[in-house]
């Protein structure tokens, strides 16, 4: 049996966050540790306040030639970025 | 630099007429500058020679703890002593980031490991080299950190996105290690005529090691081209080197010691300090297993290696039996 | 004894007790089982570093405006006021990791304790430490139990590290003059007060690491009041100790 620890992928939300980041992996026993071993790796600057922790093996990826039909179609959706509208000054921030 | 003399896989740089569709849309890939990620597809020897180069690095950082932590237990004061401690763990962080970045290629921690225990992979020539005073501790900070900062901070950007984000990662955190060092030997060299002494003595030792760090001159080296066509090596070992030193120099002026080296001169013509090769047949013998250190260092990380399988084997049962509980109780 | 005098003697205590166990487990940068452990380790001598700097530091004070470095580097072995229990090698990661335990379960409940001292100084150090230590528990406890329960080797190994280390647990609940001054003083709790929550806590986590605690309540003693330490403490000082003694004066 291959006895070598699991690799997990880390995910941190910092102090003023708003959503999780992947900040690397390392390798535990189990989740336990996983997450233990995350705040020792990955937050020895106070990098973060919440830790998520998810087996590597567990993420399925999607394939970088897929790239294409993936995203670009979002590309011409740019009436979802805030700075397609123009806004007249006079109204405010929003 | 931390990755020395990597051999880079494969017969040599190809002629875009030599090249297959896929090894060109590649090529394209990276001429462009677009990262390339572990589900790509890439030639073998693109593979091969990145898990090599980052494995050498990653075993640099390990191996490199070694010299560092020999002062821990020495350091004197409380101050130095976090610092110290506090920077070798960086170390050991940054050989973990670039485990990871190498396992996305296909190959394991352990096997990675298991490479390095056994003397298939190598790692840089520098940390075979002893420490011996304190002062050696501001030196490693400030010569070998340096050297290895230089090589660094352009492989931010290199193709492989895993590698390249790795080195952010390592360049924001090894701000503080050269710093750290600079002031330390600072400390020294303006200090005691002893202490004094002992900065000297630590320049004396490390100043051609350090400047081996970047490899042999590039007319001896065979491998440059493909790795740099392949932007996993971006400056040639001749070019870092020259950086390396002309930004030295004037950093130990001002400390008052002098570089081991009766033929640096500044040369007014190529705006660049002239120095003196370091003795190349020293470096070869060091990179073949016969420096000061080679065989301490590698029975140091056996013997870690050998003492921790049952630790390893234990949390890892643990963790399995808990599993299987947690499962049955379900 | 002066109160300061008593007061002095607790402040080395502590002090000492985060110097000497912070100096043994940094012994372990480089060489740890796996690659998480060593930085693991690394963090827990630096937050014990951190402390001895706070701990020593208000000593010093105490003790006519010495700095926390002339306490740690120019005392000799019987002005240090640890308890044994921390300067013990490390021997295998099994010992070092249930000494950290041992250790880590008392440290965090005299803390707790000392959060609410009437000196604010000690209470200040305390809130600070407390955080730490509280994870420092949280991960020793985890790993001895790990340990513990799991394979044939390693638990054995971990019940021959209880079974060395536990006659060493005794000394951390000794009280003495000074505690009685201290307590007088609404400073710092009876050691001997904090047994019970100590055995509570110790108990649950050994037992889940399915390690047997040792009948003998036998304790080794001689450390907290300096009368007798072990051998090692004295090839731990010359090493801790060496630089600030060749070169006397020297900046560094």
């Amino acid at each position: 049996m291959n006895n070598e620890w699991p690799l997990w992928e880390i995910f941190i939300r910092g102090q003023h966050g708003m959503s999780h980041r992947h900040v690397g992996s390392l390798h535990a026993p189990d989740a336990e540790m996983a997450i233990k071993n995350a705040r020792d790796v990955y937050t020895r600057r106070n990098e973060g306040v919440s830790i998520w922790v998810v087996e590597a093996n567990a993420i399925t990826a999607s394939s970088p030639s897929d790239k294409g039909p993936m995203y670009e179609p979002s590309e011409s959706k740019v009436y979802r970025h805030p700075t397609f509208f123009d806004i007249p000054d006079e109204v405010g921030a929003m | 630099m931390y990755a020395q003399m990597v051999k880079t896989a494969g017969t040599g740089l190809k002629s875009r007429e030599e090249m297959t569709e896929q090894e060109r849309n590649f090529q394209d890939k990276i001429d462009a500058d677009i990262k390339i990620e572990p589900k790509d597809w890439m030639p073998d020897d693109y593979r091969k020679t990145l898990i090599r180069q980052i494995g050498q690095h990653a075993h640099s950082e390990i191996v490199g703890q070694l010299p560092e932590g020999n002062w821990i237990t020495r350091a004197p004061t409380l101050e130095r002593k976090a610092i110290l401690l506090a920077k070798v763990q960086d170390e050991a962080g940054h050989g973990l980031y670039l485990y990871c970045a190498a396992e996305t290629l296909g190959v394991s921690r352990d096997e990675l490991t298991q490479m390095l225990l056994d003397g298939r992979m190598k790692y840089s020539s520098i940390f075979n080299y002893p420490t011996l005073n304190w002062a050696d501790i501001g030196a490693v900070g400030w010569l070998v950190d340096g050297a290895a900062i230089m090589n660094q901070v352009p492989l931010q950007r290199t193709s492989y996105g895993p590698y390249a984000r790795a080195m952010v990662r390592i360049c924001k955190e090894e701000s503080f290690h050269q710093r750290q060092g600079y002031d330390a030997i600072r400390k020294m060299a303006e200090g005691t005529p002893e202490q004094k002494r002992m900065a000297q003595d630590a320049l004396n030792r490390f100043w051609f090691p350090s400047l081996m760090m970047f490899g042999p001159s590039d007319k001896d080296s065979v491998h440059s081209a493909q790795s740099m066509a392949w932007k996993i090596k971006i400056n040639t070992n001749d070019e870092l080197r020259q950086k390396f030193v002309d930004q030295t120099v004037p950093q130990a002026e001002y400390l008052g010691l002098t570089i081991p080296d009766p033929d640096l001169k500044w040369n007014e013509d190529r705006g660049h300090y002239d120095f003196s090769e370091p003795d190349w047949s020293e470096f070869f013998d060091v990179i073949k297993g016969n420096g000061p250190c080679n065989v301490d260092r590698l029975a140091a990380r056996n013997k870690a290696w050998d003492d921790g399988q049952w630790v390893r084997d234990g949390l890892l049962a643990h963790a399995r039996k808990k599993r299987a509980r947690d499962l049955a109780a379900e | 004894m002066t109160r300061d005098e008593a007061f002095l003697q607790f402040l080395l205590r502590m002090g000492d007790n985060t110097l000497i166990l912070g100096h043994r487990v940094s012994e372990w940068c480089g060489v740890a089982p796996v690659l998480e452990e060593d930085i693991a380790l690394a963090n827990t001598a630096l937050d014990l570093i951190g402390q001895t700097q706070m701990w020593l530091g208000l000593a010093g004070e105490i003790d006519g405006g010495k700095s926390a470095d002339d306490l740690a580097f120019l005392r000799d072995a019987w002005d240090f006021r640890n308890v044994l229990l921390v300067e013990v090698p490390n021997a295998d990661f099994g010992r070092t990791l249930m000494r950290q335990f041992l250790f880590d379960a008392w440290h965090s409940i005299m803390l707790g304790r000392l959060i609410k001292s009437s000196d604010e100084r000690v209470a200040a150090i305390a809130a600070k430490a407390s955080k730490e230590v509280a994870y420092h528990l949280e991960r020793s406890g985890d790993t001895v139990v790990g340990l513990g329960d799991g394979t044939e080797e390693s638990h054995a190994r971990m019940q021959e590290a209880l079974d060395y280390l536990w006659p060493y647990v005794g000394e951390m609940f000794a009280s003495d003059d000074v505690d009685a001054q201290m307590v007088a003083a609404g400073i710092a709790p009876y050691p001997a007060d904090l047994r019970a929550e100590y055995d509570a806590l110790v108990e649950r986590v050994l037992n889940t690491a399915t390690l047997t605690i040792p009948e003998s309540r036998f304790a080794h003693k001689g450390g907290r009041d300096g009368r007798m330490h072990t051998e090692h403490l004295g090839h731990l000082l010359t090493q801790m100790q060496w630089l600030q003694r060749a070169y006397p004066g020297a900046k560094w």
